[in-house]
């Protein structure tokens, strides 16, 4: 994207004040370089100048709401990196496995891959009547098509190689209704989740759960907030609950170590110490 | 390169997820320099090679760390060479040095122009080194190159610097 409309941190940072100041929306300790490329981009698409944007994101609520949902990085995968969930069934779900109830929270769920994901694995363990799956996140549009549960056959295809990876037997269209070209996703997967906005940045706890995955969305988040968010995800995590963080993400606070312990360091899967 | 190279090096390959590649064992083996594959907000070390994780984009971050993206590829790829090109362009501007290889698309191109603009000194493989030539080809058509090397000369300025 090399067409001169570029964007200064003094514009970056004013943008992130007006959009806190009119919405309540604070964008100010996200990672600034991949935040500033998604401004760009959307100024580069809708071939808005700096300060059409600032009018648009002030007189326009419809269209802040759309400049949110663009700003988000959505993309997601079923069974994204296969050994994380190779490595959840064998370290997390026989554990998982020995309670009445397993309340599951996946945080940034995006358009729904991971909960109906996590709720496959839970299911094929034999744990698919006690679990629930709580997903959020602050994208509206990717709620109303987690909520739907109907992908593309063509990204069901794209995720099948992954799944295979997994070990999980049969193939991903197992736990779908193909029609046409769409697949939907079977009906006790479905009545197992729940999905509903929340964002990491300013809403608290909600319920407490045996486990929460919150992968590929720290990497948007700048250090002192990923610990703020940890804060919360321990606090609402039951005594000896597990977090399951991004491949590539990790605890990196000495006193957020000290409250986790690590189940597995190359996936990030980590077990709350009880206070 | 020796441990005592004294700069950070930022190693971007076009990469399939999911498999494991032998290009991490290579650098680890045959360079004297520490080897990390990047995590997200690592601290960025002299005297360090950072590689680029498959199916992420990595970014450059004010703070002298690692940013990881997963949003869309860029010109099929993540991660993306135009992506750390032009973040790095905005936090090292002319304090760094980039080199473009072989590769079978035009990722990278405009990076290396906005490095080149912004003052950095910019270097495209020969395409008749390199075994896909197109990558370092759309860079010298766009004119993102200040130096054209063949192989053994960019081995030599790596030693050398
Ligand atoms: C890249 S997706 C991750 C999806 C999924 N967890 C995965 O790993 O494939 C990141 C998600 O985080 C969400 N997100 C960004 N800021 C958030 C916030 N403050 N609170 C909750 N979710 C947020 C985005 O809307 C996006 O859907």
């Amino acid at each position: 994207m090399n067409d001169g409309s570029g964007l200064t941190d003094a514009q970056l940072n004013e943008l992130t004040d007006l959009v806190n100041k009119v919405h309540g929306f604070d964008f100010s300790a996200y990672s600034k370089a991949s935040l500033k490329r998604r401004v760009v981009r959307v100024m580069t698409n809708k071939s808005m100048r700096f300060y059409d944007l600032k009018h648009a994101l002030v007189n326009n609520n419809d269209f802040f709401q759309w400049f949110l949902d663009e700003i988000t990085v959505n993309v997601t995968e079923m069974f994204r990196d296969p050994d994380f969930y190779k490595a959840l069934n064998k370290q997390v779900i026989p554990y998982l496995s020995t309670y009445q109830h397993v309340k599951v929270w996946s945080a940034g769920c995006s358009s729904g891959e991971e909960v109906y994901s996590l709720a496959i694995l839970l299911n094929e363990a034999g744990l698919g009547k006690k679990s629930f799956i709580y997903g959020t996140d602050v994208n509206t549009e990717m709620l109303k098509e987690a909520r739907r549960g109907i992908y593309s056959l063509k990204k069901i295809r794209n995720y099948a190689e992954n799944y295979q990876l997994t070990g999980l037997k049969g193939t991903l269209t197992d736990h779908f209704t193909i029609m046409y070209d769409a697949a939907t996703i079977h009906n006790e997967l479905k009545n197992n989740s729940l999905f509903s906005i929340h964002s990491l940045v300013s809403d608290s706890i909600f319920n407490e759960f045996q486990m929460i995955c919150c992968r590929n969305v720290f990497i948007y988040f700048e250090t002192e907030l990923q610990e703020r968010v940890l804060e919360l995800f321990y606090n609402s995590l039951s005594p000896l609950g597990f977090l399951c963080m991004g491949t590539k993400e990790a605890i990196r606070s000495d006193r957020l170590k000290k409250k986790f312990k690590v189940i597995n360091a190359r996936e990030n899967i980590y077990q709350k110490i009880a206070d | 390169m020796d441990s005592d190279f004294g700069k950070a090096v930022i190693v971007v390959i076009h990469r399939r997820k999911n498999f494991f590649s032998e290009i991490e064992k290579l650098f680890a083996e045959n360079s004297r320099m520490l080897f990390k594959e990047i995590t997200d907000k690592e601290k960025i070390k002299p005297n360090t090679v950072y590689v680029a994780p498959a199916n992420y984009h990595t970014l450059v971050e004010k703070e002298r760390c690692f940013g990881l993206d997963v949003s869309e590829s860029v010109w099929y790829s993540k991660p993306s060479i135009d992506v750390t090109f032009e973040s790095a362009a905005d936090v090292y501007k002319q304090r760094c040095t980039a080199i473009l290889f072989s590769g079978a698309n035009q990722d990278g191109a405009d990076g290396l122009l906005t490095l080149r603009n912004t003052g950095a000194l910019t270097i495209a493989q020969d395409p008749l080194d390199a075994e896909m030539p197109q990558m370092p080809e759309a860079a010298i058509n766009i004119d993102a190159a200040e130096y054209i090397l063949r192989t053994s000369e960019i081995l030599e300025l790596i030693e050398l610097k």
